[in-house]
């Protein structure tokens, strides 16, 4: 289906729009502004999936800011968007929508409810912005508005120390990473006089000024995503924050990974095309940081007895799954002397596919399991699992739920996580059998953390202090229940999926002459 | 030489600032030393864009001769802007800490466990 220009920037504005408009529609009532706010998000999210079928049919699309062509595409901004984009930015509808969903009655009783919902949408805007933008600057403007949003986000509930610690740490390592991420910026724009990135993917030397700026995009961009050893942050802004601010905050780290994806195989494609060496050594790099993070990860979450941030240490082992298939891609590079280009075996196709398959899988899965969390703190005000026990036999439906999601995450088959793991297991083992044994060995730990959890929340003796714990309302339900229908959906037809999105997402991410091609037209 | 000095300002304020994130335990100071590393950076682009007698690059009535590119400049401003949200949230943070721990001292606002 074609859809006009201007669906492209409208993703970003009407979230935007919204969100300035949501304090003025709460003077009519709450129920009004809850009204519009997911409207808005629906509305949204349609949009986002008519121009996502449209991109992943006819391919990449750009929309030129304060111009009808494309005229002076080196100093104008633009928005491009490609199979990864669209890709990324359904992944953000569905975890946006979701989340307000879910607020609807998780949220209720706390007051301050239109500045809640304001920050929602303009956190919402960022990160489609972050996804959809194909200029540097943009980008760290976006990722900027999302960094501000989400942090005072973290910090809703106010009255608990804890929150605004974590909401301190968390700005603190936004404001570094991202005035880290400008630096690169501006290194890259002092020699190349550009901020475009299809321009400077184009005319990209690998001098000596570019290599630092690489390495200061990819530290940054993994700090903000929550790469081992710069985690610190993310188990404790997770678990603080209010349920559904974590599932959104989730898109947004995936975010910054997306950048990293967009920085490494788009900005620097060129230069990994030509030289085998730098990506070698990107590649070990990030494979070791990946399995760190999945084994400190697990190792972590075994030992917490705060269910929140139990799973959000499981959230930080399944970054270092995304990570590994970057890791690998550029790992396997080989040098062809005869043909002098740089040849990649095709399982490494496979490990990148896993990894941008499991982006989508993590999002579902591990927000899904902190929307059970929120469910159980909203109906017992308990987080510490020591505390809780027997709730199965009074929430059906999330116990339920929390089943899916375990299985899910711990690469169940046929759930979801087992689809991706397995292209990563079954690829990574071809550069590196250890690579592919510690990743399932801690596919196995989330299993372990999840199956003691399960076990101790949800089965054993009723117990006294919870005998009047009820089943949380519709709502909740509901937001959880759309998730579980996708992941199911995901689980059952992952050829659908793998053929119609993934693929077309893995064969975009890599083809950056065709991005260079779409601004500078044939090159 | 004397056109490598901002790029050494540059380069002492970051680190400053990240002596300040680092070694130092109050919380107001790791503030500063944040809007240290804001303002190398905004130097560092400022500095980009400087060529030795350009004009503002107006170009009704321009005298002629080099015109400086404004890019750097406006994405200056914007980082200004965007600083000093981050700013004034980083110190409402500080008060609501300040109101709930009763100190600034990094090492005692530690109900977080590991």
């Amino acid at each position: 289906m074609n859809v006009p220009d201007y669906f492209i920037p409208l993703v970003v504005a009407l979230p935007l729009l919204g969100a300035f408009l949501t304090p003025l529609v709460s003077r009519l009532s709450g129920k009004a502004r809850n009204a519009f706010v997911v409207i808005v998000l629906g509305v949204n999210g349609i949009l986002i999936g008519l121009l996502a079928s449209d991109i992943l049919t006819n391919g990449i699309r750009t929309y030129v800011f304060g111009a009808t062509d494309l005229s002076l595409p080196v100093v104008r901004i633009l928005f491009e968007v490609d199979a990864m984009s669209v890709f990324m930015a359904l992944i953000a509808a569905i975890l946006s929508f979701v989340g307000v969903l879910y607020s609807l009655s998780f949220m209720k009783e706390y007051s301050g409810l239109d500045k809640f919902y304001t920050l929602v949408l303009l956190m919402t805007a960022g990160m489609l912005g972050m996804m959809l933008t194909g200029d540097l600057f943009n980008f760290f403007v976006f990722l900027e508005i999302t960094s501000i949003a989400s942090c005072a986000l973290i910090a809703f509930w106010t009255h608990k120390g804890e929150s605004v610690e974590a909401a301190f740490k968390y700005i603190i390592i936004s404001a570094i990473g991202a005035l880290f991420i400008l630096f690169a910026i501006a290194l890259l724009y002092g020699q190349y006089n550009a901020l475009n990135m299809a321009v400077l993917a184009n005319s990209i030397q690998y001098t000596f000024l570019d290599k630092i700026a690489l390495v200061i995009l990819i530290a940054a961009l993994a700090m903000k995503a929550g790469l081992v050893p710069m985690h610190m942050w993310l188990p404790d802004s997770y678990g603080s924050a209010p349920a559904p601010v974590t599932l959104i905050l989730i898109g947004t780290t995936q975010a910054s990974l997306y950048g990293a994806f967009r920085v490494i195989f788009t900005v620097y494609g060129g230069v990994f095309s030509d030289t085998a060496f730098a990506s070698n050594v990107i590649g070990a790099f990030l494979v070791i940081l990946a399995l760190a993070t999945m084994l400190i990860g697990v190792i972590m979450a075994l030992r917490q007895s705060n269910l929140k941030r139990m799973i959000a240490y499981v959230a930080v082992a399944e970054i270092g799954y995304m990570v590994l298939g970057i890791g690998v891609r550029l790992n396997a590079a080989l040098y062809n002397e005869v043909t002098q280009t740089v040849v990649w075996h095709p399982y490494t196709t496979t490990a990148l596919q896993g990894s941008i398959l499991h982006i989508m899988n993590d999002a579902l899965t591990i927000g899904l399991l902190f929307l059970v969390a929120g469910s159980i703190y909203y109906a017992t005000k308990k987080i510490s699992v020591d505390q809780l026990g027997g709730l199965a036999r009074k929430m059906k439906y999330t116990t339920v739920f929390f089943v899916i999601g375990l299985l899910a995450a711990a690469g169940m088959p046929p759930l979801n996580g087992f689809v991706s793991k397995l292209l990563i297991y079954e690829s990574t083992y071809q550069l590196n059998p250890i690579i592919a044994i510690v990743a399932i060995l801690a596919s196995i730990m989330i299993l372990a953390v999840f199956v003691k959890v399960f076990h101790a929340i949800f089965l054993g003796p009723e117990q006294e202090s919870l005998k009047t714990v009820k089943e949380v309302p519709k709502p909740m339900l509901i937001a959880m229940g759309v998730i579980v229908c996708i992941i199911l959906f995901f689980g059952l037809f992952p050829e659908f999926v793998i053929t119609n999105i993934v693929e077309p997402a893995t064969t975009a991410i890599l083809n950056h002459t065709q991005y260079i091609g779409a601004v500078l037209g044939g090159v | 030489m004397i056109y490598n000095i901002p790029y050494l300002a540059v380069v002492a304020l970051v680190l400053i600032g990240l002596y300040a994130l680092l070694f130092k335990r109050n919380l107001i100071k790791m503030v500063i030393g944040v809007t240290l590393i804001e303002s190398g950076v905004n130097l560092f682009l400022i500095t980009l864009g400087y060529r030795e007698n350009s004009i503002a690059p107006i170009y009704t009535g321009s005298p002629g001769g080099i015109m400086s590119l404004p890019v750097p400049q406006a994405l200056t401003l914007t980082s200004i802007v965007i600083g000093v949200a981050v700013l004034a949230l980083m110190l409402s943070l500080v008060i609501h800490i300040y109101r709930h721990y009763g100190t600034l001292d990094v090492r005692k606002i530690r109900r977080l466990k590991e």
